[in-house]
Order: structure tokens, then sequence, then C-alpha cells
């Protein structure tokens, strides 16, 4: 791996942001790495964007990730992966969901979903992959494992061994959920 | 050696664990509160919440003097709360060791203000300990509570946001044994009165001088030297931001931040070319430093006192590379909303309908401040609703019967009360409304003395709000859904219709602490003539486009108010559930 990979999880409080962390952080301290994942609680848990932040790497100082580093987006929001599009790096990754949530300020008529959110996102993303989460998720009879299903989409996309993405579901889903949880990375996978 | 990735405050919570502390006490607030609900979980720590953060280090104080190793929490703004106690402990000395711990956070993003904490330890004349990662968060409680025993003073152990809720790999290490100093009767030391005070200033001073050297000592206060054309001396997370802008640079790092080493600092800048002073918020360090005498060649002139910083707003100023890349895309903001189903909606709805002046308070229903229910007027800190009220009436007794004051079950508990008694017995006539969702919700639904549970969950006694509020002298307290939009209208007009003080209790629980029970809604659109009443409550299920309203059965929880806003019946529940 070269120096230091940063990925960035963004979407809007409640979606399941910090889970999905949480397994990247078990699976790349797997790999040995140093690890470092910094986010913000607080206002932001109540419907506000939210942000994390994941950088791995063999020696890792700032758990900042700045404009133009990051190496993935997983934007579990189309508006989130527009409002975070400038972070992504000249070879960067986004795996966007394409589920849209209505942020406040459009809903009281302040302010307009971009319609073409997705093509804007394409435009500046030198790889994008787009998937429907939220229906796999439903599919699967479970709308909070839309955190999963993306993760699988994004595992696809990194150079990590299958194994150890399924080791690290095992070690931080409770066992009830492991299965359910199986599915949906995997369905994330194939998509 | 187990290794495990823990955020800034479970680091500091394992600290507690493995370095014999025995008593830990805290108020909520962010970024602090997740160091208590960890230490929560070793069962060695008698834990609590206490209703304030003053009330909180009078515990920690209680338990150093009786000789426990004890540690209090808290968020940057409750060190105000607990200054007055934090003061004088200082001349009084410990005996187990104690640390206070004062999450600050630059950037406010979850607070009212940005106050630099350290400048308390300096006023205070304490020790101050800066962790930069995890590991030394939980190392620095081992250090603090050792030098506040070596040097009989309580020690502060700041961090900032980015290292509290930060992840970064520590050691886990076993913990120590759990021991209680003796306890002596020693009045002379304790009992603050002056003439003792006095006697203990001089050792106060005398002890300060000791620290500066062991601040010259320490390992916590450590060079790595690099290229010698910069040197950087820094504290904090910002040594990361330092490390990964400037890795040729030289840097001092100091984790030991008051006293400062002065004399390290000048023999370090003396072998460095430019010599830049690299520290978040205030010139804390800076200002310092110039006063010893030493030349800085850069620092708050070329950085900034706001906010956080980041390794290339350093390139930027000390290397002069703009390294920022694409600008961003413009894209409508998400602020954080009121959940659906959220008791405190009604609420707003009701005061705005009812054009009052209202003064807020602190916790979720500061969002109420927010579009499209824009209900407050004033929002200042922890309890400040209830005594501006009375501060509005008495600068305008023409508005008596417009004020409505706004506060929290667990902030009315935490500094609510003494501006109740102070409106009763300075013939304050506003209406005080306790939204009562029983929970400390904005801060992630921790327990308080009005909830029957404790910290760890344990049943507890309950405050009564209702006979508190009388037994303070209010005579008209009443009790009301803040679901019921109707009785909540009724209430407000007549409690601020009449001239004395009254209390209305707006109790229902928050809505992410009950378990649905009423069917979700949805609107029939065939009745829906496009009004946008049900928009006017701001609730984020309900979306609005083709000139219909649209309720996401996701998010609704069916609370029923835009049932009740709807005039034409249109919002009827969900079949099939």
């Amino acid at each position: 791996m070269k120096g230091t990979v940063s990925i960035l999880l963004v979407g809007v409080g409640g979606q399941g942001t910090i889970l999905a962390s949480k397994i990247l952080t078990d699976v790349a301290m797997r790999q040995g790495y140093d690890v470092k994942m910094t986010e913000i609680h607080g206002m932001a848990q109540r419907g506000g964007s939210v942000v994390t932040q994941v950088r791995m790497g063999e020696k890792v100082h700032s758990p900042l990730i700045e404009p133009g580093q990051a190496d993935y987006i997983v934007a579990f929001e189309q508006l989130e992966a527009l409002r975070w599009m400038h972070f992504l790096n000249e070879t960067g990754t986004v795996v966007v969901n394409t589920q849209r949530i209505m942020p406040m300020t459009v809903i009281i008529g302040a302010a307009e979903y971009p319609g073409d959110a997705l093509e804007q996102i394409k435009a500046g993303a030198p790889n994008m992959v787009q998937l429907d989460a939220l229906e796999i998720a439903k599919q699967l009879g479970n709308m909070r494992v839309v955190n999963v299903v993306l993760l699988g989409a994004m595992a696809k996309q990194m150079d990590i061994p299958k194994e150890d993405w399924l080791a690290g579901l095992e070690a931080t889903v409770p066992a009830r959920f492991l299965e359910l949880n199986r599915q949906a990375f995997q369905a994330g996978y194939d998509s | 050696m187990t290794k495990a990735l823990l955020t800034g405050n479970e680091a500091i919570a394992r600290g507690a664990y493995e370095y014999g502390v025995s008593v830990a006490s805290a108020y909520p607030g962010t970024p602090s509160t997740e160091i208590l609900e960890n230490i929560a979980n070793y069962k060695e720590i008698r834990a609590q919440w206490s209703p304030n953060e003053k009330v909180a280090l009078e515990v920690a104080i209680g338990a150093s003097i009786a000789g426990a190793r004890a540690l209090v929490a808290m968020k940057h703004v409750g060190v105000n709360v607990a200054a007055d106690p934090l003061f004088t402990f200082t001349y009084t000395g410990v005996n187990g060791g104690l640390v206070l711990i004062s999450a600050d956070d630059p950037g406010m993003h979850s607070s009212q203000n940005e106050q630099d904490n350290r400048i308390y330890a300096r006023f205070a004349k304490i020790g101050l300990l800066e962790p930069t990662n995890s590991q030394e968060a939980k190392d620095m409680v081992g250090q603090a509570l050792a030098i506040s025993e070596r040097f009989d003073v309580p020690v502060m152990l700041r961090t900032t946001t980015r290292v509290s809720h930060s992840k970064t790999l520590v050691e886990l290490g076993e913990p120590q044994e759990r021991t209680l100093k003796e306890y002596k009767k020693d009045a002379r030391k304790y009992v603050a009165v002056p003439a003792n005070a006095k006697a203990r200033t001089g050792v106060k001073e005398q002890r300060l001088l000791e620290m500066a050297e062991f601040s010259e000592q320490t390992e916590l206060n450590q060079i790595e030297w690099n290229e010698k054309k910069i040197g950087v001396v820094t504290s904090g997370i910002v040594y990361e931001y330092v490390k990964e802008a400037l890795p040729e640079a030289s840097i001092l790092k100091l984790g030991f931040t008051n006293p400062l080493p002065l004399k390290k600092i000048a023999s370090f800048a003396a072998e460095v070319e430019q010599l830049w002073v690299i520290e978040e918020l205030e010139p804390f360090m800076e200002d310092q430093i110039r006063a010893a005498g030493i030349t800085v060649h850069g620092g708050k002139a070329e950085l900034t006192r706001l906010g956080e910083y980041s390794p290339s707003l350093l390139r930027k100023a000390v290397l002069g590379i703009d390294s920022t890349a694409k600008a961003p895309v413009a894209a409508p903001i998400r602020p954080p909303v009121l959940c659906p189903g959220c008791p405190h909606r009604g609420a707003f709805y009701a005061l705005k309908n009812n054009r009052k002046l209202v003064t807020g308070d602190i916790g979720c229903y500061t969002l109420g401040s927010l579009a499209p229910l824009e209900s407050l007027d004033t929002t200042i800190c922890m309890g400040a609703s209830i005594p501006v009220a009375l501060g509005m009436e008495k600068a305008r007794p023409d508005q008596a019967e417009n004020l409505v004051a706004v506060i929290g079950d667990s902030t009315f508990l935490h500094s609510g009360i003494t501006g109740l008694i102070d409106t009763v017995y300075n013939k304050g006539t506003a209406t005080i409304m306790i939204l009562d969702n029983s929970i400390t919700a904005m801060t992630g639904h921790q327990h308080h003395a009005a909830t029957g549970q404790t910290l760890q969950g344990e049943p507890a006694s309950q405050v009564d709000f209702e006979a508190l509020c009388r037994a303070v002298g209010v005579k008209r307290v009443r009790v009301v859904d803040p679901g019921d939009l109707a009785a909540l209208d009724q209430a407000i007009k007549e409690e601020t219709a009449v001239r004395e003080p009254s209390v209305i209790i707006a109790r229902r629980p928050c809505a992410l602490i009950v378990k649905q029970t009423e069917p979700r809604l949805r609107v029939n659109h065939d009745a829906c003539t496009g009004c946008r009443m049900c928009m006017r409550i701001g609730c984020p299920a309900i979306s609005f486009a083709d000139k219909k309203s649209t309720i996401d059965p996701a998010l609704c929880v069916g609370c029923g108010l835009c049932q009740q806003v709807c005039k034409f019946g249109a919002i009827v529940p969900e079949e099939g559930q």
C-alpha cells in the first residue's frame, strides 16, 4: 500500500456511518496498519451532515483528511457526496448511495436540492460507483443495513482481502445480525 | 501487549482504571461526555453524574481530601461553572491525586463559545497536561495524578474535540492497586479561612517554582531534533499537524504546559533559525515565550486565533505553500434539526403562534432557534433562560406578559433552580416552561437526578419538579403534554396573562428513547390542498412537492403533531400497521 490511505464516510445523522467506520477501522487494524479515525458528535447527530474520517498506513500523524486528499469517499446520500467532492484526490473513488434525503433548508423552500447531483459527482470523480443501497437493504428486509451494503461496494474497490472484511464484520456486528450483515456486504460487493 | 483503537475519551477512562482512580464525577457536555460513560464500565470506580460541574468537582475534591485518587470531567464551559471550588482547592491542595479533564472545543462543533481553558491553569496556578493522541491521553491520566500528589496540587488534563473524538491505537496496561491515602484532620490545610489561606499562599507560590523546574526536566517536554531552519514549539493535537505539514522541522513538543519550561524553550530557540509557536486558539504559550524575551519568528500574527488548525493551514502559513485543491461545490446546507416526534417541536410551534419573547437555554431545544420554528430570542449559557427573562422584565415591565423562559429538565437541575428562586423572590412574573423530556438528550441520553436512574442504570430517587417549583414559592405549576397543541396553547395564554410567576412543565419523553407505539402517518393526497400548514412545524419527515405534502414512512414516528395543524384532515394513519 502506498503511504497513507484516506477514506471519508459522509452522510446524514442517523444513517449508520459510525458502525461502518468501526468495521472499516477493524479491517484496517487486521492489515497491521496504524489507524486514526475522527468524527464529530453532538449537534451533528440530529439529522445534520455527518462525516467520519479514517486514515490508515504505516504511520499516520494527522487524523484529518483535507481537500484533495481522500482516496475514497463513501457517501450515504447524494447531496452529502456533492458537499465533500472537493476532498477527493486525482485518482480517487467515490461510492455513492443514490438515496436522497431532503435537508431542512430544502424542506422549507430556502434552497433547492440539486437535481443533477449524480452528474456533478460523476464529472468531478475519477472513479464513481453508484448504487441504490436503500433499495438493496429493503430487499434484504432491513433498511438499517444500508451502511454495510455501501461498505461492501467500497470493499470491492479496495485492495484488502475479502476474508478480512468478513472477519471485521464478525468482530463488530452483534451475532444475531451477523448473517443479515454478511448478505448486505455481499450484495454491495456484487452490485 | 494488547492494543485497542480508542477515542481520547475512552483512553482517559482506561487511564482512570489503570492508574488507581477510585471516584469519578461529571456533568455531560460535548466533547467530554463519553469519559464518564466509559468509566462506568469499570466496577472498581465509584462514578456518577452530578447535577453540574461545580458539584462534580466538589465531589472529586471530597474524595481527594479523603485520600482517594479522583477524576472529574467536563466540557470547557463547565470549568466556568466549577471555577469557584477550583480556585480555592488550588490553595488547600490535595490528598489523593485529583485530575480535572477539560475538553475544549476549537471550531465550536458543539459549543456556544471557543474559550481556551489552558488560561485557567495559569490563572489557578495548577499543572496542565495536553495529550496529542489517545495513548498520551491514557498515560497522562497517570502522570497527572502523580504530579498532583507530588506537588500537592490539582492538575488539569486538557483535551480538544480532535483528541477526545479521534480514535488512535492504545497499548492497554494492567490496573495498579487502588489504595486510599491516610486521612488526618488538618484544618490549617483544608479549612480555607483567611488566616489559613494566607499561609497557603506561600505554599502555592513555592510549588509553582518547583513545578517550573519539573517542567524543565520532565520527559513530557521533549525536543525532536531535525533540520534547524524551522523550530516549532507546539502541544496537543497540533503536534500531529506539524509532523505532517513540516516533516523537516525540529519540534519542541510540550506535554506539560503550565508552568512552561522557559529555559528549555530558550535553548531550543537559540539553536534554530526561525522559532515558530504553533497552538490553536489563544497565544497561551507564545505570549509567555515572548514575555521571557525569546524571539518568536511566527505565531498568531501568521496563523489565527479562530477554529481548528490543519496541516494545510500550517503549510500555507509557515512555508507559503497553498495546497488547497478544488473549490467546494455549492450544496444546500444541512443543519441539525429536531428529530421526528421531538416533543420540543410542539412547544416551539405554540410559542411562535403566540408571538412570545422567548429566552432559551442549552440543549436540543436550542435548535428551536432555527427555521422554520425560529422561536428563541436569546441563548447564553446553562441556566440563563430564567434570569435573563427576569432581567428583561425589570428593564421592560411592559413586556411582562410576553416573556417565556424555556429550559430542559437536565439544565433546570444544573443551574435553572436558582434563577427560578430569584424570579419568585424578586417578584418576576415570567412564565417558565420546563421542557421535560426526561433525559439529558443533546449529549446522547444521560441520566440525571430526575430520571430515576444512576450513571450505571441503577434505580435512584427522582426529583419531583412540581413539588420543587412549589417549594420555592411558585403557586401556579401545571403539567401539559407538548404533543397536545391545544392544551399547550391554552396553558401559554393563561400563564402568561397572570401577574405572578408560573411554571408550565411540558412533559413527554425524548422521541429517541421511547419505542414507537403510534401508527405512522401518511398524507391523503386527495384531501391535501397544498396549504403548507404542516410544513410550518419543521418536521424532517414531511416534504412538499407538486403542490402536495408527503410523509416519509421511514422517518415518521406517528407523533401526530402534523395531524393537529392540518385543517383538512388530510393526514391519516398508514393502513396495514
